[in-house]
């Protein structure tokens, strides 16, 4: 790891990782296959969701006359108990499932490493108290707490706070960032020891350039790894959520909140039961394993094959 | 050691504190309070009203408020009273704990039953067929909410199989007894089942993956080579020496994820209509009954902690190499 570091430690600001090393980065991605694989299925879900409008279908649009229809080639995922199109909500309930999940990441990934940055960066009584601070979090029963948010914000007189989207997705990011505060002070504790820090403290440089163009950038590997599990649990836990009635309200289609009425028709209409879910688990799955292809591409001394 | 499990204990308190400090603000944020339907009420004169507030001490300082809420839950027992039910919270927590903790044993034992015997084959035989079978598994019980696990396994097992015999569902899909039949240990099983093996899939892939890696170190000791080269049974290698010692780092991992198996009992039981805290607490949260919702947080918060100091504990009692200091 040392000499990759240290030969791109004259790059600084934005292009802190130059191409060669995202060429190396990719090549070793590549070679997971199960990995490769999960980033075609994810685009191409990431697409199917963006294709909504190409549907013919208004999600909303509610036909009692065509309610639970088995998928057939007019309604090919068949239609809910509104007799709405399965199909078109799963599409426009992919944007908001998708969205909740890659915007609370970055929620959490933002708050885990300023929290976590400052205080290895700064040690001392800061980090003390950011870590304690941590720990507190880290008691909390985060589902427990999830659902006891919601049910109160949704109570309280603020028209605002009725935007389920937006507060799903800062309540899940409030409640998950401490595994990436404890991963980046840890990281941070190395790096800010390391000769290249201590050069760009003796030629004068502000402790924030300090952080966010020297060490923050050697810590992109570990915390976009980090990133990819996060988003995977973000996912899960937005649908857990929405199932049962404390995530993204309707008439707002999640992947989720189909889920809700699926078990009240499971008799009549099982699929209504298997597609939302089959693909909370396949975006879960496919993250998970771009984590791992990301994990293997960023880990310079592994060799395929000799793991474990 | 004893000197570090009272600092650990002492540490947690203050953890505990601001926890309850939140709960109490988030309780007392909320509206319709102890007094909404009085209020409401338009045959409740202002005096009444008044005179209730000064039972319930709502006049006082909200610090004074707090500190009572305190010592009653942490020392009296005293949980509050339900909102909606007018009972005592303690006493429906009470009644709804043997089923969820019946439930998580059952998924613990499941999930060690399957699991430890899996990963240690898996590293005897490393990249054959099973083992990468029971990578791929463990990705995908990473991935799989567990809701929906539960509603594939109603689908599966309720619906599309029949017992050949008699033609009814191969297992149930909910409840803990069948409805006007006798209690009896074995229908009881029979409904434990199901919301068992959607509670611990996912912790069986996680626990044997964990299991091989520690069980592939370990397999490197010298001690086995000694069993090996002393002529024992690849068995008596492999289950006695190696798995022995590979089973303490698993030990504390039960111990730090056994909160997280109480939040997925939440989701089993509110699928499987289990009547356990979970499902208490989510009729709880529709209905807005906040003191019930504190009380089971809370709960689960002092669960976290106390499991964490006995994982920390636990891992001093079964490997002597670690040191308290």
């Amino acid at each position: 790891m040392t000499d990759a570091v240290l030969e791109r430690e004259p790059v600084q600001g934005g292009a802190a990782v130059p191409e060669g090393m995202l060429r190396q980065v990719w090549r070793r991605f590549a070679r997971h296959r199960l990995a490769v694989a999960s980033l075609v299925i994810l685009v191409g879900l990431i697409g199917a969701a963006l294709a909504a409008p190409l549907n013919p279908y208004d999600p909303n649009a509610q036909a009692p006359v065509d309610k639970l229809q088995a998928p057939s080639a007019e309604h090919w995922l068949g239609t809910d108990s509104r007799g709405r199109d399965l199909l078109a909500r799963l599409q426009y309930g992919g944007q908001i499932s998708l969205s909740v999940g890659l915007l609370s990441t970055l929620l959490t990934l933002v708050i885990g490493t300023a929290i976590g940055a400052a205080g290895g960066y700064y040690g001392g009584w800061i980090d003390n108290v950011l870590m304690r601070f941590t720990d507190a979090f880290l008691t909390f029963p985060t589902t427990f707490v999830l659902i006891l948010i919601s049910a109160l914000l949704r109570e309280l007189p603020y028209p605002q706070l009725k935007n389920s989207v937006l507060v799903v997705i800062i309540v899940i990011g409030a409640l998950s960032w401490m595994y990436t505060a404890r991963l980046v002070r840890g990281l941070v504790l190395v790096l800010r020891e390391r000769d290249f820090v201590i050069a760009a403290r003796a030629l004068g440089a502000s402790d924030a350039r300090i952080i966010l163009g020297h060490i923050l950038p050697n810590c992109l590997g570990p915390i976009l790894v980090n990133g990819t599990l996060q988003m995977a649990f973000a996912v899960i836990t937005e649908s857990g959520l929405s199932y049962l009635g404390f995530g993204i309200q309707p008439p707002t289609a999640s992947w989720g909140n189909i889920l809700e009425e699926a078990q009240q028709h499971i008799f009549r209409a099982p699929w209504l039961a298997i597609f939302p879910g089959a693909l909370i688990f396949l975006v879960a799955m496919a993250v998970n394993y771009i984590g791992d292809g990301l994990r293997d591409g960023l880990d310079p001394y592994l060799v395929r094959g000799a793991k474990g | 050691m004893p000197t570090y499990a009272l600092r650990r204990t002492l540490q947690a308190i203050p953890i505990l504190l601001i926890l309850s400090a939140v709960l109490f603000a988030i309780v007392k944020a909320a509206p319709g309070g102890p007094l909404a339907a009085a209020e409401r009420n338009p045959n409740v004169t202002a005096e009444q009203l008044a005179r209730l507030r000064d039972r319930l001490g709502l006049d006082q300082p909200i610090y004074v408020q707090y500190g009572k809420w305190l010592v009653n839950f942490a020392l009296a027992g005293d949980w509050g009273e339900s909102i909606k039910f007018r009972r005592p919270v303690s006493d429906m927590i009470l009644e709804r704990l043997p089923a969820t903790f019946l439930l998580v044993s059952a998924a613990f034992v499941l999930m060690l039953a399957l699991a430890v015997p899996a990963g240690v084959i898996a590293a005897s035989r490393p990249y054959s067929w099973f083992d990468h079978t029971l990578t791929t598994l463990s990705f995908a019980g990473q991935s799989v909410p567990t809701f929906w696990l539960g509603l594939i396994l109603i689908l599966i097992f309720y619906i599309w199989l029949k017992n050949p015999f008699t033609g009814e569902p191969l297992f149930p899909a909910g409840g803990m007894g069948t409805l006007g039949a006798d209690r009896n240990l074995l229908d009881l099983l029979w409904h434990l089942v199901l919301p068992t093996v959607a509670l611990s899939a996912g912790y069986v892939a996680w626990y044997s993956r964990f299991l091989r890696s520690s069980m592939r170190d370990i397999l490197n000791e010298d001690y086995v080579r000694t069993g090996r080269a002393k002529g024992l049974s690849e068995r008596a290698v492999l289950f006695k020496h190696a798995a022995r010692n590979a089973l303490l780092p698993l030990v504390t991992m039960l111990a730090l994820d056994l909160p997280a198996v109480f939040s997925g009992a939440l989701f089993v039981e509110n699928i499987f209509s289990w009547p356990g805290m979970g499902r208490l607490f989510w009729d709880a949260a529709r209905g807005r009954d906040y003191p019930v919702l504190q009380a089971v947080v809370m709960i689960n918060a002092v669960l976290i902690v106390a499991f964490n100091l006995f994982a920390d504990l636990l891992y001093g009692l079964l490997d002597p190499r670690v040191r308290y200091d």
